[in-house]
């Protein structure tokens, strides 16, 4: 065992009036003046004194400012009370495993290490005061412990043992009996589904092990084989449908764009970029962990959809995210128990993206954050990425005979069942259950994988790759040998400590790693020596049609992998065509400044750039256009916009997000639309070309068993089907999240607000005329495109007058895509100076946003309805031109109507609506967090 | 023949190729080389001519931002890099690089220093303006203010004698506001809260460059971000001028 080590090292972090850590104490009434943070540091070891005086001076405390004294001794630092938090045995410790391996360079040994928090706490509270500060504020129950008192480290080594192979009776049992099975082990099947696995292995004459129905399960589950969009559904007027996967595929099918190299296959869609390189694209969504356990959630969502452009031999350039909160002002008890408070998931979650991003080197360049009480218990994390490959460099043609390697970290106990827990509802006991569901990702392994698999690709050593995911090695080998059957000896496979079931190592989700079909393990395992990851070689694929697996000489699966990939029973669903009569519109009269300020402060409106200076927007040196512009870097683009590393430099990529949470509830079919337009809006602002444009769609939905719910998601799916054909943009791929729901004790289910997140992505092709994000000269002419007056049921004027109004939503507008033609030629022709699409809260918003970043006024003659000033709709955009450019500019853009001036003084004039630009950008910047 | 540039890479490096790209814009051949690479032998570093610290997360940060890259430095590569720094090789480390080589005693190499937590507690990724001032091999032909984007969580500069710093010229750049002044030490022309507004030093030489702020990202002006509206801070004769110094040595 050894002796343990505890040290404090300081000075530590003090929170005081203001900072987070004391704000969030006193959202739970508690009355804390200060919380001083410093870091434990638990060494096993036998050390003199003269070791531990090596590494105190070389690894823990710096000459200038830092000290480390032993954990026991009185701290000068006083306070009334200490918390002490520290990991549980199995989450991801970096930290420990670095400072073991640091000592060794240092010639010392280190039998583990194991880093903690100390928070000091200067306040008067009660015994339970105290509690609710250690659980609510200070720790997480997911993955870490906490004390009142000393807490004693717990070593990675001392996790507990698992059971070896055991059969999971299923022979013989009635419905019950099965329903019970599936209960107990939380597989998240459908009855139908237990029905025919117990069929399956009464004909084989035995009873299946846990790895086999749990690899069932893995494969069979929601987040792995989207049972709803491939179920044949029936609507309550009889109307049948094929699949919502099926029209997906359909539209793009029709629509047989060129660009497209590969749609809905492998883990990302690939379309052209230029002569030479591929774009690979793709966006996923990881609400349920995001819930739990916000930083990792969202940083492991981060790292799943980076691996994902890497599974196509991409190498990933930019990363987006879309999160979508509950109210930051929501009462604490409000919530139920078991529900996170939204600001602290919002915190964790940013924390989260921006520490994955940041560590793994691959620059974040747009996204959104949406605030509605219809994520409260229900937060959304949608995490994209973007990779660049030469043309045709992704092998896909595994061969009978080829080694199977596993490349990145080894598996714990991290990430069981994280599929099956996905796509299942949630309630007030799922972080006890499904705490080991929830992992904290490695974006250093991560970045040494994008090193090796890069090479390996240029060398042509591997001849298919995936990555590791939710199910693990189960879901990721299982994949790759559906065609050819492999075998696989787990005791090949690399393990953080002992005591792991087979199951376990076979399921384990641990981050950060990929899997490589190739005829040469030994250079590709050189390779990944090279680049300090590691390496291992588990087994061969095999072309014999069966699914192998073994742990030494014990049986573990034998499946055939038909049986794995086809003979799920196709589920039937049933579902209502949603009501959509809207009440006329009855909106009282309203201080129409008085609105542009509130809508400039409303939560999904106002400026997020102290998020995005949180991260690395700039790394690889590619970007042309960033989320935040202007003079002062703080007025929001519309798009965005980088420049591939590597290619020619003449062109670039651009990307456009669109996301609403207002509209998906009340019209989802023009919802749908509304968005799709709003990420090609975006991307035309950025440069883009909408002749070359691809989509990436989102779901983010409640439980698709409740006919409603699924009516919603039926209508918009066909509203993306629709406004793609009519854009002529195909889909290349997408992920749906549903049974986004939390259970509360009382039993009522609080389902998410309907959300679509549409992601486009275009080609910019000449980057010296993409317009600047904020005005840019007094004196210009500004051109309105697009219809006078918007739509104002489910508008954010609305959401800030507090009251749905009524009124009609936006409706689809084709005419809008001729608009999006016009602009985009008027801009590769050098005529558009500066531009901003209209949005949320319509014209005088998007007035407001672009003087703010410009930091000049703008002049706009309008009607002042509310229609005119707040309404939202399709293809519509502000636009500043040179006055001598005036005729050039509306030859191309036939539809703009010239409707006023940038001008000197420093106000935003709409109509009626009058507000000094320090108020605008007051109002907009002041409520950032 | 063009100077050959050493980049080491270690695991969770990732600016390797901005530093590479600038390196190769300014005329040299950039090396990325993993560390694993140096410590078998395979490569040396009395190969290269210039040695270029790169930015990133070395080690995912563990024990502080820099400490383990700076293990390294010392406990494995130490006698190649005395042997560099005694035949006057010229280094350069860039953020994460710097924290490593002050972590090494490098940089300043006279003086305690160390680069702390961001005063606003938080990774800040923004663009600055940077005043130059030394003498150095790298600085004393840039007269205009540059601009590039910061992008870390550690960089507030401390060092324990401030004043002795300066007289002995060992700043290399400080934080300026964008009318080219001293940024003041206020938030955010001065992004991390450093002394004296101090981005970047040079060791007592001037041989040896550390800096916080990324001039590797801002090498062609279609990367200033307020390009269409302003011009000028292109870092590219920094890296010229470390290059240009080994061409006329």
């Amino acid at each position: 065992m050894g002796q343990t080590l505890s040290v404090i090292v300081g000075p530590g972090i003090k929170s005081v009036a203001g900072d987070q850590l004391v704000s969030s104490a006193e959202m739970f009434g508690l009355g804390v003046k200060s919380v001083t943070e410093f870091t434990l540091v638990h060494i096993r070891a036998e050390l003199d004194s003269e070791e531990v005086a090596i590494l105190v001076d070389r690894l823990l405390a710096d000459a200038l400012g830092q000290w480390c004294q032993p954990a026991a001794d009185k701290l000068a630092v006083g306070g009334d009370f200490v918390i002490e938090t520290g990991l549980r045995p199995g989450v991801t410790d970096r930290e420990g495993a670095e400072l073991v391996r640091a000592a060794g360079e240092l010639g010392i040994h280190v039998k583990a290490a194991t880093m903690g928090k100390r928070y000091v706490i200067e306040g008067d509270l009660t015994s339970d005061e105290r509690t609710t500060l250690a659980e609510r504020v200070l720790h997480n129950t997911v993955i870490e412990r906490w004390s009142l008192d000393a807490l004693p480290p717990a070593f990675t080594d001392g996790a507990s043992k698992s059971p070896a192979v055991e059969t999971v009776a299923v022979i013989g049992l009635g419905e019950d009996e099965l329903a019970a099975v599936n209960q107990g082990r939380r597989l998240g099947l459908d009855p139908e589904e237990m029905i025919v696995i117990r069929d399956h292995f009464t004909a084989l004459g035995r009873n299946p092990n846990d790895a086999e129905i749990e690899t069932l399960a893995q494969t069979w589950s929601e987040h792995c084989a989207h049972k709803t969009f491939r179920a044949h559904i029936t609507m309550d007027d009889g109307t049948e449908i094929n699949g919502l996967m099926k029209m997906l595929r359909a539209t793009t099918e029709a629509i047989d764009a060129p660009w497209v190299r590969s749609a809905f296959v492998d883990n990302a869609g690939i379309v052209a970029f230029d002569d030479h390189f591929d774009l690979a694209l793709k966006a996923e969504t990881h609400n349920h962990p995001s819930a739990l356990e916000p930083f990792g959630g969202s940083n492991t969502g981060v790292g799943g959809v980076v691996r994902d452009i890497l599974g196509v031999s991409a190498k990933p350039i930019a990363i987006s995210d879309i999160l979508c909160f509950g109210p930051e002002d929501t009462d604490p008890s409000d919530l139920p128990d078991g529900v996170l408070h939204p600001k602290r998931i919002r915190d964790g979650v940013i924390a989260g993206v921006g520490d994955y991003g940041n560590k793994i080197g691959v620059p974040n360049i747009g996204g959104a954050i949406v605030h509605d009480s219809g994520y409260t218990t229900t937060p959304l994390v949608f995490a994209g990425c973007l990779g660049l490959l030469p043309t045709g460099s992704n092998p896909t043609n595994a061969q009978p005979g080829d080694s199977i390697v596993v490349l990145g970290g080894a598996v714990g106990r991290d990430g069981v069942g994280g599929a099956t827990f996905s796509s299942q509802t949630m309630g007030v006991e799922t972080a006890d259950v499904a705490g080991s569901s929830v992992q904290i990702g490695d974006p250093i392994v991560e970045k040494g994988l994008i090193d090796v698999v890069l090479e390996a690709r240029d060398q042509k050593l591997y001849t298919a790759i995936t990555d590791c995911g939710a199910g693990g090695l189960s879901s990721a080998v299982g994949e790759m040998a559906e065609e050819l059957g492999a075998e696989v000896d787990l005791q090949l496979v690399p393990r953080k400590y002992p005591g792991l079931a087979p199951w376990e190592v076979w399921l384990s989700e641990a981050q950060e790693r990929m899997v490589l079909a190739t005829s040469n393990p030994d250079a590709l395992v050189a390779l990944s020596e090279r680049w300090g990851v590691g390496s291992s070689v588990i087994g061969t694929f095999t072309g014999e049609g069966r699914l192998v697996v073994t742990d030494g000489d014990t049986s573990v699966i034998d499946i055939n992998c038909e049986f794995l990939h086809d003979g799920r029973p196709r589920r039937k669903m049933a579902a209502t065509r949603p009501a959509l009569d809207r009440p006329q519109r009855d909106a009282g009269g309203f201080d129409a400044n008085r609105a542009l300020l509130d809508l400039l402060s409303h939560p999904s409106i106002r400026s997020n750039e102290a998020v995005i200076r949180t991260y690395d927007h700039e790394v690889m040196g590619g970007t042309l256009v960033r989320p935040y512009g202007g003079v002062a870097a703080d007025g929001p683009a519309d798009g965005t916009a980088m420049i591939p590393p590597g290619t020619s430099g003449e062109r670039a990529l651009a990307m456009g997000i669109g996301v609403n949470a207002l509209l998906g509830d009340l019209n989802p079919e023009a919802m749908a639309w509304h968005v799709v337009d709003e990420a090609v809006r975006n991307a035309i602002v950025a440069g883009a070309d909408p002749t070359q444009l691809s989509l990436l769609d989102n779901f983010g939905w409640g439980n698709p068993t409740d006919p409603q719910t699924l009516g919603r998601l039926v209508a918009a799916v066909k509203g993306c089907c629709d406004a793609a054909l009519a854009l002529g943009a195909p889909f290349v791929s997408g992920k749906d999240s549903l049974y986004n729901v939390f259970v509360p004790p009382s039993g009522v289910p609080d389902p998410v607000c309907s959300t679509l997140v549409i992601t486009a992505v275009g080609i910019v092709p000449n980057i010296d005329t993409v317009p600047l994000t904020g005005v840019v000269e007094a004196g210009d002419d500004i051109w309105l495109v697009g219809p006078a007056a918007g739509a104002l049921g489910g508008s954010h004027l609305d959401a800030v007058l507090g009251a749905d109004g009524g009124g009609e939503v936006p409706q689809p507008d084709v005419s809008a895509i001729d608009r999006h033609h016009q602009m985009h030629n008027a801009i590769t022709s050098g005529l558009v100076r500066s531009a901003h699409d209209l949005s949320e809260g319509g014209l005088t918003v998007a007035a407001a946003e672009w003087a703010h970043a410009g930091r000049l006024g703008v002049s706009i003659n309008s009607d002042s309805t509310p229609e005119a000033l707040f309404g939202e709709g399709a293809g519509r955009y502000l636009v500043e031109v040179r006055p001598g450019d005036s005729d050039g500019f509306s030859q191309l853009v036939p539809s703009a109507v010239k409707v006023g001036s940038v001008i000197e003084d420093q106000v935003v004039r709409v109509g009626d609506v009058s507000v000094p630009l320090t108020e605008v950008s007051a109002a907009y910047i002041g409520g950032a967090a | 023949m063009k100077p050959r540039v050493l980049i080491p890479v270690a695991l969770g490096t990732n600016r390797d190729g901005d530093l590479a790209d600038a390196f190769e814009a300014a005329g040299a051949d950039a090396d990325r080389v993993p560390l694993s690479a140096l410590r078998s032998g395979e490569k040396k570093l009395s190969d290269y001519q210039v040695l270029a610290v790169p930015g990133g997360f070395s080690y995912g940060d563990a024990l502080g931002a820099g400490r383990l890259l700076g293990l390294d430095l010392v406990e494995w590569f130490g006698e190649q890099l005395n042997a560099a720094v005694a035949a006057e090789m010229p280094i350069f480390g860039v953020c994460n690089g710097f924290q490593a080589l002050v972590r090494a005693g490098l940089l300043p190499g006279n003086r305690k220093a160390v680069l702390s937590h961001n005063q606003s507690g938080r990774f800040e990724c923004r663009w600055v303006t940077l005043l130059p001032e030394s003498n150095s091999i790298w600085t004393s032909n840039l007269h205009e203010p540059l601009r590039c984007p910061v992008a870390h969580g550690e960089g507030r500069f401390v060092v324990d004698d401030l004043a002795a710093l300066e007289s002995s010229g060992q700043i290399a750049f400080r934080y300026g506001a964008a009318d080219g002044s001293r940024a003041g030490e206020a938030y955010p022309a001065n992004p991390n809260g450093s002394v004296g507004d101090v981005a970047g030093v040079v060791d007592s030489t001037g041989l040896i460059l550390g800096m916080m702020p990324h001039p590797e990202d801002h090498i062609l002006d279609r990367q200033n971000p307020l390009r269409g509206r302003t011009t000028g801070g292109n870092c590219l004769p920094l890296f010229q001028a470390g290059i240009r110094s080994l061409v006329s040595s």
